[in-house]
């Protein structure tokens, strides 16, 4: 997989006779030995956070779905059962739950720990690219996920999100309908959709392992960035996965499983919502309907588009933004920490992303800063609406903005190797460092 | 393509000797085959028969009062049956010739002017507006805030285009067929 050499040593008879057939031992033990830059930080832990997310999901996925009850109308109830009655079932089902926006709380920080240390640029495209993919198979995976309990919530986005591709009707006359029952297998959201998103909710995460593999082995064929974006020079940048990395990733993990388990016990409901309690009922739509949190500013941008179709192209461009950032990111120099001006728009960028999932919980009338009131005593000044479009407006011209800066901004003078600002540039004096580094 | 490709770097490829013949005739049925076994894996998704054969209900309207109005299912989606005071319909027709995004007259909407039957589902992304909000006294939807008249056109907001009239008769006295 990567260029570095192979130092497993089949001891015993059996290891031999096994490494002679299938050197499933030796990939594994290469795998742990990996040179690794010695440098990663606590921002890098959430690659190995995912992998155990993943893996949570699944096996709590499998779990629910011996219980579960894929039909329009038993749906509702079978999840009850799986909460009142099922040997905890309650806990399983809030692990599920939860552990899909812990997902995405781990992917989002991953995916900004990529874009701060410039971990897309060459020669890891391709890296970025199947994370990317990696990213959309997660959002159609949570999507279907939401949909299963067949509550209120549940309906309604379903309905909100598959008429996203009724906007074709705008392009070709007749073609977004076409889609759209074809989605459904009926002329409305209704109990054959349920039945095929189920199905599909099951198949997804094992395309998310798939790609995960993929992602992997690009991974370790460059072999993992560091927040100096210099790549590895020598021997001295690097120390082995395992124990270091293991451990500092183990730990991570068992960090994150606390916030993890203190909303699987203490605030199972927090991320939900209370109309989801509700069965789906095709004649109403619940006054306030918001997306899970981890959709939110995309929704907040959807909104905030007055037409239709450009709106859901609005939408969809900011995720195909990432799929180009690689390429719009015009810098030689790729981690943040030495472009002055680059992260000053990367934490506005940051700032704006959050700013607009904000909006996307809020009506989109609601005012941010109100100025006065209407006849009838509607607030008037500055609105929720406006803001994303704001924020919209910046998301996308951050990406522009990158393509520029690398070519106008002046970088900051770029260590030689990973060693040099460790030894040489910090406070302490170089042997201390360098002791710390026998005993680690 | 393929085959046409192969067929040109063959080396001496003058007429398409015997080898070429099978690599075009091995590649053609393998595609035609995948596409023919594609489309019954891809049609499969869509509506089945017995959904296609809801294709209609018959509704007694006689118990809706002045000023109210009922949601009944048909095909799976709300259809609005509304019986509109006559300050409604003259709301309505006020209307007919003021800016909107997708104009119609009141008349071309319905064939009993009292009785205003819609789908009630959002021409924006399929929400189901609720009466009694928005500025124009008909619906608002509660998604992303278009807003329709008490004709149940589109007047403010994302949606393209006015709420659909399905296609009825009224069958009797007070009753009326949907679809
Ligand atoms: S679905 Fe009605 S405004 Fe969006």
């Amino acid at each position: 997989m990567s260029a570095h050499p192979s130092t497993y040593e089949p001891k015993t008879g059996i290891e031999r006779w096994l490494d002679a057939r299938l050197p499933i031992v030796r990939f594994a033990a290469d795998y742990l030995d990996l040179p690794t830059p010695k440098n990663l930080n606590y921002w890098y832990t959430f690659g190995a956070i995912l992998s155990v997310m993943l893996v949570v999901q699944i096996v709590t996925g499998v779990i629910l779905a011996m219980h579960y009850v894929p039909n329009g109308d038993m749906a509702f109830n079978s999840v009850e059962h799986i909460m009142r009655d099922v040997n905890y079932g309650w806990l399983i089902r809030y692990i599920h739950a939860n552990g899909a926006s812990m997902f995405f709380l781990a992917v989002y920080i991953h995916i900004a720990r990529g874009m701060y240390y410039g971990s897309y640029k060459a020669p890891r495209e391709v890296l970025w690219l199947l994370g990317c993919i990696i990213y959309l198979l997660m959002m159609a995976t949570a999507f279907m996920g939401y949909v299963l309990p067949w509550g209120q919530m549940s309906f309604a986005g379903a309905v909100v999100i598959t008429n996203l591709f009724s906007a074709f009707d705008q392009v070709i006359p007749g073609l977004g309908t076409a889609i759209t029952t074809w989605l459904w297998g009926g002329f409305a959201v209704g109990g054959a959709t349920l039945n095929r998103f189920f199905s599909l909710h099951y198949l997804l995460p094992f395309m998310i392992a798939g790609v995960t593999v993929l992602h992997l082995w690009a991974l370790h064929v460059p072999n993992s960035t560091n927040p100096t974006g210099v790549e590895v020079k020598s021997k001295e940048d690097t120390i082995p996965f395992h124990p270091y990395y293991t451990v500092k990733d183990g730990f991570a993990i068992m960090a994150f499983f606390v916030v993890f388990a203190w909303f699987v016990f203490f605030a199972p409901e927090a991320l939900g919502h209370v109309d989801n309690q509700v069965p789906a009922n095709p004649l109403v739509t619940p006054a306030h309907i918001v997306p899970e949190w981890y959709f939110l500013p995309f929704y907040a941008i959807l909104r905030s588009v007055p037409q239709k179709l450009f709106g859901v192209l609005a939408m969809f461009g900011a995720i195909a933004m990432l799929f180009a950032l690689p390429w719009l990111d015009t810098s030689k120099v790729r981690s943040m920490r030495y472009r002055p001006t680059a992260r000053w728009f990367f934490i506005l960028f940051i700032f704006a992303t959050i700013g607009l999932g904000w909006c996307g919980g809020k009506e989109p009338d609601d005012m941010v800063i109100t100025l006065g009131h209407t006849a009838n005593n509607d607030p008037t000044g500055f609105s929720v609406t406006w803001l994303s479009r704001i924020l919209g407006i910046y998301y996308y011209a951050y990406f522009g903005i990158l393509f520029f800066l690398g070519i106008y901004e002046k970088p900051l003078p770029v260590p030689a190797s990973i060693s040099t600002p460790v030894l040489g540039g910090s406070a302490m004096p170089a042997g201390s460092v360098a002791q710390a580094e026998k005993k680690g | 393509m393929v085959d046409t490709a192969n067929a040109e770097t063959h080396p001496g490829g003058e007429d398409p000797s015997r080898r070429d013949f099978i690599h075009i005739a091995a590649v053609t049925g393998a595609v035609g085959g995948v596409a023919a076994l594609a489309w019954p894996l891809v049609d499969q998704m869509n509506p089945s028969g017995d959904t296609l054969a809801l294709a209609s209900v018959e509704y007694d309207y006689g118990k809706v009062p002045l000023g109210q109005q009922v949601s009944i299912i048909w095909r799976g989606k709300p259809v609005f049956i509304r019986h509109r005071t006559p300050k409604e319909i003259a709301e309505a027709r006020g209307d007919d010739h003021a800016a909107m995004p997708d104009p119609q007259a009141d008349a071309a909407r319905v064939k009993n002017p009292e009785w205003l039957i819609l789908i009630g589902v959002c021409t924006h992304l399929g929400c189901v507006p609720g009466f009694g909000g928005g500025a124009y006294g008909g619906w608002l939807c509660p998604c992303h805030g278009s807003v329709y008249d008490t004709s149940g056109r589109i007047r403010q907001g994302p949606a393209p285009k006015n709420l659909a009239v399905p296609d009825y008769a009224f069958t009797g006295p007070t009753k009326v067929k949907i679809g």
